[in-house]
């Protein structure tokens, strides 16, 4: 199969890469551009873990043909944080205990941040509908909820 | 037609580990040339935080700063021998462990600290941020970080410690069969409301209530953690997760993860956790450990709670809308118990 040469903003880098039709875009970020940020859960958007934002908006790398990002703006949880310092998001997560194994973890802030994006102050039920699409084994959700609310300046009820 | 409420309650008395071969874990804890301690364990932490306990632990042990004790977990080819990350027994054996070994390295250094000030080594005491000094005279001190140079670049020692714990062989009495599977049991007690829709068999959570006994909590927010979400595990468990739910035809069933049900964040409700600490004769620093437990009480309070809602006995798991109506017609109608 012939490959097609694709370029895209990778978190405020340009890069160009190679990619076979119908490679999607998760094994593009993770695979040709080494982003391990995106994870792998059940490559069918059943999980959201894969989560990322085109062009500011919630994708699921894993349902998004690479091919077609060509020209956008692509954002993992790699961008997230500015050299030493963690994203309010990522010290909210952590100060609210909103991570246990933490393979969630990537696609809930990546969830959170385009939420936090279009509407800094979303009530619970908006972040409960905006984390809807994404699976959490450990934590019961309670804590990740919580940790939206506390970034938004919300208070938290832990 | 109609949503039933109902309520119901579990109590479990649960034990920590187990005593097959006399699940032992082992632990080994020594300084680096900087002061700073290592502790080496096969043992894994998932995420419910035995690192930060383990290292919490140690770091009280041997009565320095918990930022000066480092633990380096899960390689089975080079650690010392565990038994493993299951049946709730990491903070309960490997905290023990973990105790024992920081008890002989302490003893190391307080040697090797006595050495260099010239004193007993009955008569110094950590002050638990990084100094030696001898009792009653703060000002005659060393710091942890000095004795760790002494000991290796002077006295020629290791300051390190060996730990195992390693639970009694509890024989099985012949005639009665009577025998002692554990050493320490944590306990709960849970009470569940659910809202049962007797037209489509659908089971909600309204909310939860529980009580937990686990000995001392050696960090609280970790053992909350653990209990919060543990909780949603325990209702995944009784309304959602089967790798066979009911299908007519079973080509039609599911064959990934993708399919495979658990609640999302739209399904939780309030849980309200009460946390009772009886500290635990054997545990490290009385702790016990909520591991497992934390799931446990759910289900069977949720299967008495949608008894108390409409009057069926589901006894099969998970409890699935299909298997509430089906029994809801069986006995010709929802029958709400009486509210207790």
């Amino acid at each position: 199969m012939s490959k097609t040469p694709l370029q895209f903003r990778h978190n405020g880098r340009d890069v160009a890469i190679f990619v076979d039709g119908g490679t999607n875009l998760l094994v593009a970020l993770r695979e040709l551009i080494g982003d391990m940020t995106p994870k792998f859960g059940c490559g069918q958007g059943g999980c959201g873990t894969c989560s990322v934002l085109v062009d500011g908006e919630l994708h699921l790398s894993c349902l998004t043909l690479a091919e077609t990002v060509a020209g956008r703006s692509v954002e993992t949880l790699d961008s997230l944080k500015q050299g030493p310092n963690l994203h309010p998001l990522q010290r909210a997560f952590a100060d609210n205990f909103a991570a246990q194994c933490g393979y969630c973890t990537p696609g809930m802030l990546m969830a959170a941040k385009a939420l936090l994006d279009r509407n800094p102050q979303p009530s619970r039920a908006e972040i409960v509908e905006a984390i809807s699409g994404n699976i959490c084994r450990c934590t019961g959700y309670e804590p990740i909820i919580n940790a939206i609310l506390a970034a938004s300046g919300g208070r938290a009820s832990a | 037609m109609t949503r039933h409420r109902g309520r119901g309650m579990a109590s479990i008395n649960y034990p920590i580990g187990m005593n097959l071969g006399g699940d032992p874990s082992q632990a080994l804890v020594h300084s680096n040339p900087s002061g700073k301690f290592t502790v080496a364990l096969s043992s894994i932490d998932l995420g419910q935080g035995m690192k930060s306990v383990t290292r919490q632990i140690c770091a009280e042990t041997l009565g320095v700063p918990v930022e000066d004790v480092y633990v380096d977990t899960a390689d089975s080819d080079t650690g010392p021998h565990c038994m493993g990350s299951f049946a709730s027994r990491g903070t309960h054996r490997v905290g023990n462990a973990v105790m024992a070994a920081a008890r002989e390295a302490r003893g190391v250094m307080m040697e090797a600290a006595a050495e260099e000030l010239e004193v007993n080594a009955a008569d110094l005491e950590t002050d638990g941020r990084g100094n030696i000094h001898v009792k009653g005279a703060p000002h005659r001190s060393i710091s942890t970080k000095d004795v760790a140079i002494a000991a290796q670049f002077k006295q020629g020692k290791t300051i390190s410690g060996r730990g195992i714990f390693l639970v009694p062989l509890s024989d099985v009495d012949p005639e009665t069969g009577e025998m002692s599977p554990a050493t320490c049991y944590a306990h709960a007690c849970l009470v569940a409301e659910v809202e049962v829709d007797d037209e489509t068999g659908e089971v909600a959570m309204v909310r939860m209530d529980s009580a937990y006994e686990l000995g001392r909590a050696l960090n609280p927010r970790l053992v909350e953690q653990q209990l919060v979400g543990g909780a949603w595990m325990g209702v995944s468990h009784a309304l959602y997760e089967t790798p066979e739910p009911y299908y007519p035809d079973p080509v039609h069933g599911p064959r990934d993860f993708v399919e495979y049900l658990m609640p999302g964040p739209g399904d939780i409700c309030p849980h309200d956790i009460a946390v009772l600490e009886r500290p635990a004769p054997d545990g490290p620093f009385g702790a016990k450990g909520p591991g497992e437990m934390c799931a446990n009480p759910v289900l069977p309070a949720v299967a008495n709670a949608i008894f108390n809602a409409v009057g069926v006995r589901i006894d099969d798991l998970p409890i699935t809308p299909e298997k509430v109506l089906r029994a809801i017609k069986a006995q010709g109608g929802a029958r709400p118990q009486a509210r207790r």
